[in-house]
Parts: structure tokens; C-alpha cells; sequence
């Protein structure tokens, strides 16, 4: 087991059902329903294998495991694969939610159902991919390649401004990885290498740093994404299909968190030091302004796509506390956040599927004939709300305490989150669950199939089971999480030991 | 093994009524919840005997460590029960009440529909609760708390179909999270200054945190909280008031106390659970617990004084004019919890888990018998429309009566019989007149006054209810009936509480026993001599609340009794002060004003102006349209964006591996 290369395994396993995909054909009685049979199996197994991932994992290594290396075009660029106690989780988390993409999507899809189902399969290949990839030319070939199956889902797929919404989403991370691009070629340039393990060691000066920062910054930002350059996210979401908003809200915005620690605040210490008062300014901004705004909409889908940038920003504010809490509390919060925020969206998918409505002023009084939704949307909503017990609140908690022990203010203002999460997030419940049922439309509709139980109670006991024993988390990522914060304070005391000498 | 029995039993119960609630049924699952709850009663009353009144050490505690929880450097939270005599206490108190409780509603709710579940939110309320009071840590503590606040909400907006009950619903949750918006900052704060929020270290370290008076260190500063550079005892007043704002929210203390008289739009039993015996002392009991912190502060205790003697009075006044039986009530609770702050605020702990205690006996027996007044009346919560209902229900008047006895404090002044609240307010007043708090003459007053309107409010309560003329319809007053013995039995256990319990446990709780009682639960610095000091207040002071009990109960029995047109004259006599009072001071208004409109206004600003009109249109919007200038006039291909998307990145790629080809062959 040792020597077999697990991680290439679980990235083009995908591929595989890919090239089954190929050769079924739509059309006939069976054809939809083999699709979705191959899609799914390959979606589950791909879990299954990654699950070695986590098995195989040693939780007392910091350094990067299971490492792959070939090199490729001669160039120094390598093909070069490893994962550590930050990324393998994320890795876990794509192909736990890529059956439920499948199973949500078992009826909504009608049209080209299997384009639809190739397209999630090779988008699972490159975002697991961006998470393994040690080498950042690959890095940044997954990276760029995650938009373009994101961008055929919602072009295609589509609510009916889809073609704007994709056209946004479009501009907005094309602006911010040019500049990425631009500064892997100045990484590459100054260090020689495009070695991810090297280029964490190699040390940029001071001045360098700052540009460099602000390059990723750009592409990190737009991707997490953080104030001012959310509003792609909630028409994305929008015009999404529902797995396309699960996987979007899941997996995608922790790119840019991952990116954030991986490369910001790993290999520019001293510049992420230097920002790190912008940072928390972005983030406070994000929490307080997209709360209140979410708070407005009349849209479901628009008010859990606000409440992803709010909760961002704790994560972005956590990452830049650069402390053990912070930046556990950061990378709990995109776990936690990946399986809560996407099950939102599997719930109003349930009720879109349904209505083929999100106006939140259609709904109303569906725990009268749907208790089982509501019971799971409840649960959901004090995820969301970060209530204690469930994993909402463990992030929420420590990154807050991570960053108060930098700066009060940021927490204090974080903190009004607690506040402005539960406004909007119960009065979203009581205008859709609450009230009786009055609307004609509403009353024949069914609770919860057996499909959409499937999909959602594996959620929710997943949800209250992190809220109440996070520690596998924690263990995985305590050993990674402490060299990162090592080496960076390593870094600060360097540079400010060498000012001191200079003086 | 007997403490986690008492903590998991109401798990339990809630887990089988709200996982199998619908397949085992309605009585299956009343039974069985409330099974479980007696038999957790039964264990805390073993505990009660076993911990607080056994002769040991003091500062003995015992750990019960139950798993791992979160782990993050310098952070080490488990899940674990600290047992103490506050603990017993509480024990006592919750599983007691929530089991009486749980068998009234076997008869309160007969009629509802939603049985189990309503079964499975009392037992859950019941676990978060046991999980708050037997916390070992303030992450778990924080997990209690707003575990009781979810339970509180479900159970507040239970009759979903009522829009009022799930607007109430709402706002409980979140003027509660506004307190827990300063719990949370509190936790951190803690964290910073002590390296942990477990209660063990954080009591060990805090008897040598401060340095001594005049030390060099002692104006030293030591960390900047929001701006302000405070030394160790400024940091310290300033966790402790965030901690207070927590405590605030939860014991809907003046400002934050909005939430409680609305709560009342849940079922009678749930309010005279969680709005009166136990949820809402959860602030009392965070101080209480955090007492080696708070007895440092001088400064925070004069700040929880201030509140509580506002509330104690505010709350008062509001009480005075209310028509609906429960919010009557409901102004009490929030009154009383105003008395609790201020005995801790004057730092007689003591004597606030007393009135905790004996609150808990009257108040949810207020409670139950307002339940089984409404259940007779079909329904009717307006006192208006009551009155004579003394012959018709006899016993409920009975215990109604012990109730009010108990709450107004009767007793026997310089003797030692009296009802509970006699007892236990009467400590609270007199510890107050001594201590040596800038505010107590302050609190003092005012918590007179209060008395006086306690006595007032309740008796108007009793006399508009039971005596008079019968004020409902014919056909209301053809149907009134006693309740049945599965709601009468509770009335029963609790009158036998609210008669004895001041009585049998003064001493112990604040009295000659007390060293020997809470074996240091509850903390008191060197300096602190109130236990002494109260009991030689000059005797007019220990008379006050008698007089001013007696002063309230005649004005009622005039207003009410004697002459019934007298409230009707003197409120249109006094018309603005009647509609201030009648509207609660006008504070739903004024925050409403203050808070929702703007925070509502804002967002919608935020979304248009901010999202739409700037962000979006100086961003993408205007880029794309530069861009749909230059591509319509230079390129005319009828390609989708997703082929100039994946072709732009292909080139980009190309570029990037040629530069390097180039770079590393220089």
C-alpha cells in the first residue's frame, strides 16, 4: 500500500467514470438511468479510496505525506503530489460531496444530463487536484481549470440569467489570476524553482514579498471571496443549479482560503504580517456588510450566498491571526462550513425542485406538511447561526478567540456576527417553515423523499457529530497548523532581529 | 456514573420522544420523558444530600471527565461535569421543576396534537440546561447556554401556526444573542488573561492575579481592550462586564429584557420551566459561578447592582398595569432575577441562590396555577375578562394563594416563620442596607419599592382572577372546572416548596451552616463580612419590606375590592403615565426605532447601493461593458465565452512554460 500512488488514484479515479460516461448513451430507457448509476458509483468510490487518504494519514508528521514526483517537460516543473494535516481534509471534503451533487441532481437535471454529470466528474479531478499539487505550475493549472466545468454548469445549466452570471463570475477570477500568473512567474524567476516544499522554505525578501502578496491576495480574495469583490457569488449561486451551488459554496470557496494559507501567509510571512490589518478590515466589512445585506434578500439562494461571504470572512480573519486558534479555527470553519452551507442549498434545491420558486415570499408554513424538512432545515439554519453542539460554532468560536488575542476590535466587530447570522437566518426560517399553511400552491407538496432523506440526514448527523467531537479534525491538523505558525513567527522574529542589527 | 445518569436521562428521553416520537405515540412518549425526569430527580436529591449537605473540605469539587472536545494549542476544552454545591443546588432546582412540569403537561397539553414533540423540547431544554450548570469550562457553559436559548425558542414559537408565537420566537433568540455577543468576547477575553477557560485554572490563578495594593505591577498595564490600556484589574472589570452582558440577555436584565414578556406566547408550562424556575436564572448562576472573578472587580459589581435594582424596579412598575395573567407573571420573574443581581452585586451570593432557590418553588407554581386559571377559562389570558373564579376552582386557588403569600414574602418579622420569598427577599434587602457599595442605598430603595409593588401587582392578580363579580361570558363560566390530579399534584409538591423551602434551607444557604454548606462554591473575598454585617441592620430597615408588603396589599384590596371603579379613574386621571407603563416603558418601540428599521434600512442600502450601484457597476459591469465594446468591434465570432475562456487560459499556460524554458535555459 505503501508504494501505490493513492494520491493520483483518488484525482483521475473521476476520469474513469468520464470515459464510461462516454460511451453510454442518453437517449433510450435506460440510458439516464445508467448515467446516473455510473456517476454515482464513481463518485462513491472515489470517496471510499479517499478515505485511505485520511487512514494512511500520520497525524504527527507536519510535513507533506504520501508525496509523488515525476519530473516533466524537463523544465523543473514537476508533477509533484503530497498532502499535509491542511490540505488532506479539503481533499475528503470534495469527494464526500460529490455523491450528494449526483443524488441532488437525479431529477432536477433534464437536458444533457450527461455532459451535466462529465462536467462535475472532470471539475472533482482538477479541484482535488489543486489541493494535492505540490508543484505550483500544476497548482495553478487545477486551480485555472476548476473555473471551466464551473463555467459550462452554470452557462448551461442554468437559471435564466445564467449568461451573466457566468460572465461575472468569469471577469472577476480572470483579473485575479493573471496577476497569480504573474507571480508564480516572479516566484519562479527569483527562487528557481516551482517546487511548492522548496519555495515554502526559500525565504523572498521583504520587498518582493509585498507584491507577491498582493498578487495572490487578488486571486484568493476574489475566490474566498471577500468584500469587495463578492457580488459574483450570490448571482453565481443564483443562476447555479443546485449542485452546481453545492459545490460551488463547498469546495470552490476553500480554494481561495487554502491558497490564502498555503501561499500568503506560508511563503509571505512578512508581507501578511504587514497586511494583516487590511485583511481584518476586509473581513469585519464582510461579516457586518453581507449580514446586513443577506438580511434584505428576498431570494433563499441569495441569502445563503451573503451568509457564505460572511462566514468567509471569519476564515479570512482567523487565517490572519496567524495563531494556532486562528488558523485551526480557519480551516474548521471551511470544513464546517463546506458541509453546512451546502446542505442548504441541497434544502432549497428540495423545495426548488418542488415550486420552481426561490422567492422566500412564496413559501410559508411548510412544517405543516413537511416536518421532516423543516426539521432538517432547522438544523441546518443553527449550523449556519453557529449555534454550540454543532460545527457551526466551533470555527466561529476559535477563530474569534484567535483574533482577539491580536486585536479586540476585529473580534469585537466579528463578534456582531453572532447577532446578525441569527437575524437572518431566523427570519429565513420563520417566513419559509413558520406560519400556517395558507398558500394553495403550497399545500399538495410532499415531505421528504427517500432520495432527498439520503442526501440530507448523512448531513445532519455529520454536522451535530463535528459540533460535539471535532477532535479528528483538530488531530489531523494540529501538527501542520503548528509548523505554519512556527515558521512564521520564525520569520517575523528574523526580520525584526536583522532590523535590530541594522540599527 | 449517578452524574452523568442525571445529565443523559433527559438526552435520552428527548432523543426516543423526538426520534420515534410519532411511532410509539403520544403517551408513550409522555411517559417516558417523563419517566426518565423522575428518576433524574430522585438522583439530585441523592446528589443534593450526598454533596452539599455532607460535611467536607472546602473547595473540594468533584471532576467528572467525559470526552474530548476542542483541542487548538493552547486551548484544552472537554466535556466535563464539575459537581459542587452550586451544582447540587441546581440540580435540585432544574430536575425538580422540569419534572413537576413534565407531568402538568400530561394534562396541559392533552388536547395539542405535536404531544411528543413538545415532550422531546422540554427534555431537551432540560439536558442543555444540566449541561450549563454542571459545566466544567466556559465553552461548555456557552454550549448550555445557548443550547437552553434554542430550547427556549423552539418552545416559545411551539404553536407555529400563531404568527405572534414565532415573532416571539425570533426575538428571544436574538436579544439573547446579543448578550451572548458579550459572553463570547467574555471567553475570549478570559482566555487571554488566564490561558484558559476551564474553571479550575482560572480560579486558581485568579486568587493571585492581582497584585497587591500599591505594587508596582498594579498600575502596570497589560493589554489593550478596545482601545483603552488597562492594568490586570481593569482587564479583569472588563471580561467580568462582558461575561454580566451574557447574563444580561439570558436573565432578560433591563435593556436586554425585552424578549421575556413576549416569551409568554408558549404553552403555561414552558414558561413556568424555562421563563421562570431555571433558563432565566442561568445569569444569576454564570456570576454566581464566576464569583472568584466578579469579587474582584469592585467596579463590575457596582455595575450589576445598578442593572438589577433598575430591573428590579423597572420591571415592578411595568407589572403594576399589564391585563394578561402570564405577562403579569412574567414582569415578576424578570423583577425577582433584579433582586438576584443585586445581592451579588453587593457580593452576597449567598442569598441570591436563596431567592434562586425559593424563586424557583413560587414562581413555577405562579406559573402552573396561571395554567390551570387559563385551562379553566378556556383559554382566556386577560384578566379582564375573569374575576369570581374562587368558588369554581378551589384548590387552584389554594395553591395560587400559597404562591402569592410566597412571593410577596409573608412572614412574621424578627421571628423565623414566614413563606419562602419572606426569607429570602428579606436577606436580599438587608444585605444591600449593609453592604459597603456606593450603590446600596441606591438598590436598597428601590428594591423596597419593588416589594411594595410585588405585593401590589400580585394581590391585583388574585383579586381580579378570584374574587368579584364573574366578568367572562355565561358560556365560559357554565364550563369552568377544577383541573385534574395530574396537574393538581405538581401545584401540590411546589406549595409545599414555596411554604417551606425559605424555613428549612436559611440557614444553610445564608446562615450560621453557610462555610459548612458550599464548601467555597461560591467565592468571597477576606474583605467581604456581609454574612455578619446584614444581620444587625437597624430594625426599621428589616421591617421596610414587611411595611412596604403590607402598604401593597391594602392598596390592592382597595383598588380591587373595595372600590373596583378607583384603577379606572386614577388611570385616565394619570393617562401618560398609565400608557407608558401599560406600554412597557415603550421600549419595543424605541428599539425598534434604534435597531431594526436602521439595521433593515441599512442592508438594503448596503445591496443596492453598495452590491449594485457601486461595486457591481464600477466593477464587472463596467469592465464588461469595455469589454463588449472592444470584442463587437474588433472580434464578430459567434463562439460561447467558455471557448475565449479556455483558449485565453491555453495561451497563458503556453506563455508561462515558455518563459520558464527560456528562464532556466538562460
Amino acid at each position: 500500500m505503501t508504494d501505490w500512488p493513492i494520491l493520483s488514484t483518488v484525482t483521475f479515479l473521476p476520469l474513469v467514470g468520464v470515459l464510461l460516461l462516454l460511451l453510454t448513451r442518453e437517449d433510450g430507457p435506460y440510458g439516464r438511468r445508467n448515467i446516473l448509476n455510473v456517476s454515482l458509483f464513481t463518485t462513491v468510490f472515489t470517496f471510499i479510496v479517499s478515505l485511505f487518504i485520511w487512514i494512511g494519514f500520520d497525524n504527527s508528521n507536519p510535513g507533506f505525506q504520501m508525496v509523488e514526483k515525476k519530473e516533466w517537460l524537463g523544465t523543473g516543473i514537476a508533477y509533484h503530489l503530497g498532502v499535509d494535516g491542511i490540505s488532506m481534509l479539503f481533499v475528503i471534503l470534495t469527494t464526500f460531496l460529490m455523491p450528494f451533487c449526483v443524488l441532488a441532481s437525479w431529477e432536477s437535471v433534464e437536458k444533457r444530463l450527461k455532459e451535466y454529470m462529465i462536467a462535475f466528474l472532470l471539475l472533482e479531478v482538477v479541484m482535488i487536484g489543486v489541493f494535492v499539487s505540490l508543484d505550483i505550475v500544476l497548482f495553478y493549472v487545477f486551480f485555472e481549470a476548476t473555473l471551466i466545468p464551473m463555467f459550462v454548469i452554470i452557462g448551461v445549466w442554468g437559471g435564466k440569467d445564467r449568461v451573466y452570471a457566468s460572465y461575472k463570475f468569469f471577469l472577476y477570477t480572470l483579473t485575479g489570476s493573471v496577476l497569480m500568473m504573474l507571480a508564480i512567474m516572479a516566484m519562479y524567476w527569483q527562487a528557481g524553482t516551482t517546487d511548492i516544499t522548496a519555495l515554502l522554505k526559500y525565504g523572498f525578501p521583504a520587498g518582493m514579498q509585498t507584491w507577491l502578496w498582493l498578487a495572490c491576495f487578488a486571486a484568493f480574495s476574489v475566490k474566498m471571496p471577500m468584500w469587495p469583490v463578492h457580488t459574483w457569488l450570490p448571482d453565481a449561486h443564483v443562476q447555479a443549479p443546485t449542485a452546481g451551488s453545492v459545490i460551488l459554496a463547498g469546495v470552490m470557496l476553500k480554494l481561495g482560503g487554502y491558497g490564502l494559507i498555503r501561499f500568503s501567509l506560508s511563503m509571505f510571512p512578512l508581507a501578511s504580517d504587514y497586511f494583516a490589518p487590511l485583511v481584518f478590515a476586509l473581513s469585519v466589512i464582510a461579516i457586518i456588510y453581507t449580514s446586513l445585506v443577506a438580511m434584505m434578500q428576498d431570494d433563499i439562494k441569495k441569502l445563503i450566498a451573503y451568509s457564505s461571504v460572511a462566514h468567509m470572512g471569519y476564515v479570512t480573519m482567523g487565517i490572519f491571526a496567524a495563531n494556532v486558534q486562528g488558523l485551526q479555527g480557519a480551516i474548521f470553519q471551511m470544513l464546517s462550513h463546506g458541509i453546512v452551507s451546502g446542505a442548504l442549498f441541497l434544502c432549497v434545491g428540495v423545495v426548488y425542485d418542488r415550486l420552481h420558486t426561490r422567492e422566500i415570499a412564496a413559501y410559508g408554513g411548510l412544517v405543516n406538511n413537511m416536518p421532516k424538512y423543516a426539521v432538517a432545515f432547522m438544523v441546518f439554519t443553527m449550523a449556519n447561526v453557529g449555534l454550540p453542539g454543532t460545527s457551526g460554532f466551533i470555527g466561529e468560536f476559535l477563530t474569534i478567540i484567535g483574533v482577539f488575542r491580536v486585536n479586540t476590535w476585529v473580534a469585537l466587530f466579528a463578534a456582531t456576527g453572532v447577532i446578525l447570522s441569527a437575524s437572518y437566518a431566523l427570519w429565513l426560517y420563520r417566513r419559509v417553515i413558520f406560519g400556517a399553511l395558507e398558500k394553495e400552491s403550497l399545500k399538495g407538496l410532499l415531505d421528504l423523499s427517500t432520495r432527498e432523506k439520503i442526501v440530507l440526514y448523512p448531513l445532519i448527523a455529520l454536522t451535530i457529530f463535528y459540533g460535539f467531537y471535532p477532535a479528528p479534525i483538530f488531530d489531523a491538523t494540529a501538527a501542520s497548523v503548528d509548523l505554519v505558525v512556527n515558521n512564521y513567527s520564525a520569520a517575523l522574529q528574523a526580520a525584526q532581529n536583522l532590523a535590530l542589527n541594522a540599527r | 456514573m449517578i452524574y452523568k445518569a442525571i445529565v443523559f436521562l433527559p438526552l435520552i428521553g428527548f432523543l426516543i420522544a423526538g426520534l420515534f416520537g410519532r411511532s410509539i405515540g403520544a403517551k408513550a412518549s409522555e411517559y417516558v420523558t417523563s419517566g426518565l425526569m423522575i428518576v433524574a430527580a430522585v438522583l439530585s436529591w441523592i446528589v443534593f444530600f450526598n454533596v452539599a449537605l455532607a460535611h467536607g473540605d472546602a473547595g473540594e469539587v468533584i471532576k467528572v471527565p467525559v470526552m474530548r472536545w476542542i483541542q487548538s494549542g493552547g486551548i484544552d476544552v472537554e466535556w466535563a461535569f464539575r459537581v459542587d454545591t452550586l451544582t447540587a443546588i441546581m440540580f435540585v432546582v432544574v430536575n425538580t421543576v422540569s419534572t413537576l412540569v413534565h407531568v402538568y403537561s400530561i394534562g396541559y397539553m392533552h388536547h395539542d396534537p405535536h404531544r411528543p414533540r413538545f415532550f422531546a423540547y422540554l427534555s431537551l431544554f432540560t439536558f442543555a440546561m444540566l449541561m450549563l450548570i454542571t459545566s466544567d469550562n466556559l465553552a461548555q457553559m456557552f454550549f448550555g447556554w445557548e443550547g437552553v436559548g434554542l430550547a427556549s425558542y423552539l418552545l416559545i414559537g411551539f404553536w407555529f401556526k400563531r404568527p405572534s408565537a414565532s415573532a416571539a420566537a425570533m426575538k428571544a433568540f436574538i436579544v439573547n444573542r446579543v448578550g451572548d455577543f458579550g459572553f463570547i468576547l467574555g471567553i475570549a477575553g478570559i482566555f487571554v488573561l488566564f490561558g484558559s477557560i476551564s474553571f479550575e485554572t482560572i480560579f486558581a490563578a485568579a486568587a493571585t492575579y492581582l497584585p497587591a495594593e500599591g505594587a508596582p505591577e498594579a498600575s502596570q498595564a497589560i493589554a489593550n481592550i478596545f482601545g483603552m490600556t488597562v492594568t490586570k484589574s481593569g482587564a479583569l472589570t472588563v471580561v467580568c462586564l462582558l461575561l454580566f452582558m451574557g447574563a444580561m440577555g439570558k436573565s432578560a436584565q433591563f435593556l436586554l429584557h425585552t424578549w421575556l414578556p413576549d416569551a409568554m406566547e408558549g404553552p403555561t408550562p414552558v414558561s413556568a420551566l424555562i421563563h421562570a424556575a431555571t433558563m432565566v436564572t442561568a445569569g444569576v448562576f454564570l456570576v454566581a459561578r464566576m464569583s472568584p472573578l466578579f469579587e474582584l472587580s469592585p467596579d463590575a459589581l457596582l455595575f450589576v447592582t445598578i442593572i438589577g435594582a433598575i430591573t428590579a424596579f423597572f420591571a415592578a412598575t411595568v407589572g403594576l398595569v399589564q391585563n394578561d395573567i402570564k405577562r403579569v407573571i412574567a414582569y415578576s420573574t424578570c423583577s425577582q432575577l433584579g433582586y438576584m443581581f443585586v445581592a451579588l452585586g453587593v457580593g452576597a451570593y449567598g442569598a441570591a441562590i436563596f431567592h434562586l432557590f425559593t424563586h424557583a418553588f413560587f414562581k413555577a407554581l405562579l406559573f402552573l396555577c396561571a395554567g390551570s386559571v387559563i385551562h379553566a377559562v378556556d383559554g382566556e389570558q386577560d384578566m379582564r375578562y375573569m374575576g369570581g373564579l374562587r368558588p369554581h376552582i378551589k384548590t387552584t386557588f389554594v395553591m395560587m394563594l400559597i404562591g402569592t403569600l410566597a412571593i410577596t414574602g409573608v412572614g412574621i418579622p424578627f421571628t423565623s416563620l414566614g413563606f419562602a420569598g419572606f426569607f429570602s427577599k428579606d436577606f436580599i434587602i438587608e444585605a444591600t442596607y449593609a453592604s459597603h457599595s456606593p450603590a446600596a442605598g441606591f438598590a436598597f430603595t428601590l428594591l423596597v419599592v419593588a416589594a411594595m409593588f410585588t405585593s401590589f401587582y400580585s394581590w391585583r392578580l388574585m383579586f381580579l382572577t378570584f374574587f368579584g363579580k364573574p366578568r367572562a361570558s355565561a358560556d365560559v363560566m357554565h364550563h369552568v372546572h377544577e383541573s385534574p390530579q395530574v396537574m393538581l399534584i405538581p401545584l401540590y409538591i411546589l406549595g409545599i416548596g414555596a411554604i417551606a423551602a425559605g424555613l428549612i434551607f436559611k440557614e444553610l444557604f445564608y446562615g450560621h451552616e453557610y462555610d459548612v454548606f458550599w464548601k467555597g462554591a461560591l467565592f468571597t473575598a477576606e474583605s467581604n463580612e456581609l454574612l455578619h454585617e446584614f444581620h444587625h441592620v437597624p430594625a426599621w430597615v428589616a421591617l421596610s419590606p414587611f411595611i412596604a408588603m403590607l402598604i401593597g396589599l391594602v392598596t390592592a384590596w382597595y383598588f380591587y375590592i373595595k372600590s373596583p371603579s378607583t384603577p379606572r379613574r386614577l388611570a385616565e386621571s394619570q393617562r401618560i403615565l398609565y400608557e407608558f407603563l401599560l406600554n412597557k416603558w415603550y421600549f419595543d418601540e424605541i428599539y425598534d426605532f434604534l435597531f431594526v428599521r436602521p439595521a433593515k434600512a441599512l442592508g438594503r442600502f448596503l445591496w443596492k447601493k453598495g452590491d449594485v450601484a457601486v461595486i457591481d457597476n464600477y466593477g464587472p459591469n463596467g469592465v464588461a461593458a469595455r469589454v463588449a465594446d472592444v470584442t463587437n468591434r474588433v472580434v464578430k465570432l459567434q463562439s460561447g465565452y467558455l471557448y475565449h475562456y479556455a483558449f485565453a487560459m491555453m495561451i497563458g499556460i503556453a506563455a508561462l512554460v515558455t518563459w520558464m524554458m527560456l528562464g532556466s535555459s538562460l
